[in-house]
């Protein structure tokens, strides 16, 4: 069986953007750019399947700019056999991003895809429901545990009140939670070998897929920021704060 | 223009985050008419007809819509999508799960955890963990959109009189099935509801120091309990109790929080909070930056000494 994980270039977690002073955006010229840390898990998910011998060919796709190109090489030093790249300099949006993966899908044929559940640029959350939607699979979001078995996919979800088990037939699109599990770190001799890796370069215009964005961003601003607050000395002066400064208990 | 909010419940009730929902549908413009998709949930579907501005709902009942199934779920919401302009989620686990699914479907845009209703097509939500908050318009006939439910003020539950419209339930997928279940039992307020959190980091140490400490503060202020991601990985703290940019979005009247840095994805979860009161001992720790009243000590003895105070 073949997995197809999809991995998305963002500004790295620990970075603080900085809103353009224009409104048009945030800068993110010169910000260190990383694999989102959702899809690392999606990546180590795949592979720790191959491990298992449940899987036996792991592809890594990524859209976007060509720079996207480091972040498959990354996959690839985790441990993924491929990856492809659908190469676009226009703004992608979810459902679009969703599209070119259907084709992918359509093409590829994975007994399985694996997504993060939301990148921490644009926190959509939406990339892995739509292309369950377009390629009419069944879908587990929010994954803690997956375990593939007779050609069906058992997967255990964060859910508000706790966790719930679904049982999905294959294909069937997976997104990760933060606790499936820890994602490895890639070794030097596995970068090297990452380098050789077949990496295919393919458009969405050769994908058959318009990814004209739905939405227009009509500005971008600094959330609104909280007045400096003040350090108490003790406890009963915090008390006494909360009691007659804030009145909130 | 009408709006249709999916109504999150469990059969015989309507979750607090349906409320807020259909708050930012009224903002919209038009009639709000309220889904019910589940199984022997009649109770539920007229618990939403008392919501007051409600002028529909729309009650589908199904053993295939007892769990909610996003593939059962979303052909239940596309079978009546024709007649509406706008199609609202609580921005929950289950409406994030079912709304792109929608959409999708619809060859739609959707439109992720919106704070504000600018105009019937164009919306604000936070972005990169809430460091940016974008106005988004919508090009799309059709508007599918999941809803911060802490942007906006609960409808009230009473004082609405609207009718309950019986539908054919949708067909099963059968690419599906719900296996069970292993719900956190809590007799504590729901967090995203809660007027109080208090809330503990790693700095508590184990699960027994969390429980010994943060319980009795919980108790005494008749608060929900929180957790960093920290404290949640280190198995400290159940997963559904973690406040952030991936866990819960809070915005309660006074959050404290204990032995919790404040880490760019905590805050994400928490800084819309009225009153912020972070205890650490730490005096560079950014929490600071967005507390109201910062205490700095050891919390081990300060959460206990409050416990006393109060």
């Amino acid at each position: 069986m073949k997995v197809l994980v999809a991995v998305k270039r963002v500004v790295d977690y620990n970075v603080k953007v900085r809103v353009k002073s224009d409104g048009t955006g945030v800068d993110i010229a010169n910000v260190k750019m990383s694999m989102n840390p959702f899809d690392e898990i999606a990546v180590e998910e795949a592979v720790r399947l191959k491990e298992k011998g449940v899987v036996t060919e792991v592809i890594a796709v990524s859209c976007g700019v060509s720079q996207c190109q480091e972040t498959l090489r990354t996959a690839m030093a985790i441990g993924a056999d491929r990856a492809i790249l659908v190469e676009s300099a226009d703004e992608l949006q979810p459902l679009a991003v969703a599209k070119l993966l259907a084709a992918l899908v359509a093409k590829e044929q994975p007994g399985l895809v694996i997504l993060g559940k939301q990148a921490i640029d644009d926190d959509a959350n939406q990339v892995g429901q739509m292309l369950a939607a377009l390629t009419d699979l069944p879908q587990a979001t929010f994954a803690s545990k997956v375990e593939i078995a007779e050609g069906k996919a058992t997967v255990t979800r964060e859910i508000d009140g706790g966790l719930e088990t679904l049982a999905l037939s294959l294909p069937a699109v997976v997104t990760t939670d933060l606790r499936l599990n820890e994602p490895r770190y890639v070794t030097l001799p596995n970068i090297m070998k990452a380098k050789k890796k077949p990496l295919e370069i393919v458009t969405p215009a050769a994908l058959g897929v318009d990814v004209a964005p739905r939405l227009k961003t009509v500005k971008v601003s600094e959330p609104a920021g909280r007045k400096a607050g003040i350090k108490v000395p003790d406890v009963a002066t915090l008390v006494d704060k909360l009691k007659n400064e804030a009145k909130v208990i | 223009m009408t709006a249709l909010v999916i109504a999150e419940h469990d059969n015989a009730s309507i979750k607090g985050a349906t409320f807020n929902t259909v708050t930012a549908a009224k903002a919209c413009g038009g009639d709000v008419h309220v889904l019910v998709a589940g199984h022997n949930a009649g109770a539920a579907a007229a618990a939403a007809a008392q919501i007051a501005g409600v002028a529909k709902v729309i009650h589908a009942d199904g053993a295939q819509l007892a769990n909610g199934l996003a593939e059962n779920v979303a052909a239940q919401v596309l079978a009546i999508a024709g007649n509406y302009s706008h199609i609202l989620f609580p921005a929950t686990a289950s409406g994030k799960n079912v709304a792109p699914r929608v959409a999708a479907k619809l060859d739609v845009g959707q439109i992720s955890d919106i704070t504000k209703v600018d105009a019937a097509d164009t919306f604000e939500r936070p972005i990169y963990a809430g460091n940016a908050i974008a106005t988004v318009q919508s090009t799309d006939a059709t508007k599918v959109i999941t809803v911060r439910t802490t942007g906006f003020d609960a409808a009230a539950a009473t004082g609405g009189s609207a009718a309950v419209e019986t539908v054919a339930a949708a067909a099963d997928s059968g690419k599906s099935s719900f296996v069970g279940s292993e719900l956190a039992k809590s007799d504590r307020p729901e967090l995203t509801a809660a007027k109080i959190i208090v809330s503990g980091g790693r700095a508590l140490g184990s699960s027994e120091k969390f429980n010994e400490v943060m319980t009795p503060l919980a108790d005494k202020l008749g608060a929900a309990i929180g957790a960093s991601r920290a404290a949640v990985d280190a198995g400290y703290a159940a997963n559904d109790l973690q406040v952030g940019q991936t866990g819960k979005i809070v915005a309660p009247q006074l959050y404290i929080a204990c032995g919790i840095s404040g880490a760019i994805q905590h805050l994400a979860g928490m800084k819309d909070s009225k009153v912020i009161v972070a205890i650490n001992k730490d005096p560079e720790a950014p929490i600071f930056s967005v507390a109201d009243y910062g205490l700095e000590a050891d919390l081990f003895t300060a959460v206990p000494e409050l416990v006393a105070a109060l």
